[in-house]
């Protein structure tokens, strides 16, 4: 079912994946947890997942994007309006999101976005 | 014999053994962190099954890669066709945003003395969720218990990430559309959660509320560089802004003399 050339990309992206974190633990040595570095680094980290995140919720790739927009961002809503209401409960606030997504589009259908 | 229950005194979190710490960890794993995981990874699984690949292939990538971007980036190129080196050098891209992560976390992994090889072994269990949620617990944690901790946490999930792959390749004709919706769902907004809980702080509140703006614009504009150059940016623009009171009060003054 496979020809070989999917080991040769599981190899190459293994090694391309794992340079990323060696190359933290080499350049980390040099690194001062409190100096300023270090804080404009963790300012980096942050600001990367944020950006991460508003990517996939804006702009999803794949099974997402037949959700709307609206659905997506009213789901997350849902979520973030339940986390502060049960004093920051995550796994009550994930439930919320998922049954406002699930809900809106049964409702809405994926044409309608 | 409620009564009795005071003697066994409830272990403060800096009385922690190594070994308790490592179950703490693995208990940690397996509540909603370890769900969230399975869920992202029964979607990879299903897309390895869809692109006609062996199950082996979806498990040897989850096993070396544990970074979920990078994965999909693999398997969807090499369906294009796409040579070697495109191949690794988007997925290096993809994974880039490790870096600050391993930066950062490496530090407080390593205080104790170990050799500095095992070094090189932790950082594969760097990703975005050990992440978040060691950083959250470090600071509860003694130091020489964190490294105990995020290796039972990092272990647990990296076993159910496997697991996750499995059942979603086995599942992924069974599945109807709107709980795939929801597994995929969940992963965004789970994460989006984990940033929420963690705006405390000048610093953090802006270098999270500048990447969430200037993420998606770059990324139209740009793919993947879009994302590294809006981590930088906002990361560096939060630096500087965070530090503009002591700077305005000091003009202020400096208007005032």
């Amino acid at each position: 079912m496979d020809d070989g050339g999917v080991w040769w990309v599981l190899l190459v992206g293994g090694l391309a994946t794992y340079a990323t974190r060696a190359l933290g633990v080499v350049l980390s040595n040099r690194l001062d947890p409190d100096g300023a570095m270090f804080d404009w680094i963790s300012a980096i980290a942050y600001a990367l997942l944020a950006a991460l995140v508003a990517r996939m919720i804006l702009l999803p790739v794949g099974v997402l994007e037949a959700t709307g927009l609206a659905e997506r961002i009213a789901a997350l809503a849902a979520g973030v309006m339940v986390y502060f209401r049960t004093h920051r409960n995550v796994l009550a606030a994930v439930v919320a999101g998922l049954v406002t997504l699930a809900g809106l589009s049964a409702l809405v259908g994926p044409e309608a976005m | 014999m409620a009564e009795e229950t005071h003697d066994l005194a409830e272990p403060g979190p800096k009385d922690l053994s190594a070994g308790q710490a490592f179950w703490g960890g693995v208990q940690c794993g397996c509540g909603l962190p370890g769900v969230i995981m399975g869920a992202s990874f029964l979607g990879f699984g299903s897309l390895v099954q869809s692109a006609d690949h062996g199950l082996w292939v979806g498990l040897v990538s989850t096993a070396t890669g544990w970074a979920l971007p990078g994965q999909v980036v693999g398997i969807e190129l090499h369906a294009t066709g796409a040579s070697l080196v495109t191949v690794g050098l988007a997925i290096f891209l993809a994974n880039l945003r490790l870096l600050p992560l391993v930066l950062t976390l490496q530090p407080s992994l390593n205080q104790s003395c170990v050799h500095r090889w095992r070094h090189f072994v932790h950082a594969h269990l760097i990703a975005v969720t050990t992440w978040v949620i060691s950083r959250r617990r470090f600071p509860e944690l003694e130091p020489s218990a964190r490294l105990p901790f995020f290796l039972g946490f990092g272990i647990t999930l990296w076993h159910i990430s496997l697991a996750g792959t499995a059942v979603g390749y086995a599942l992924a004709d069974l599945m109807p559309t709107p709980v795939t919706l929801g597994l995929v769902f969940l992963n965004p907004l789970y994460f989006s959660l984990l940033l929420i809980g963690d705006l405390v702080g000048r610093l953090r509140v802006l270098a999270i509320g500048l990447g969430a703006v200037t993420g998606p614009p770059l990324i139209l504009m740009l793919g993947d560089w879009g994302l590294l150059l809006a981590g930088v940016a906002a990361g560096s623009l939060a630096v500087l802004l965070s530090r503009r009171p002591a700077r305005t009060r000091a003009s202020q003054a400096a208007g005032r003399g």
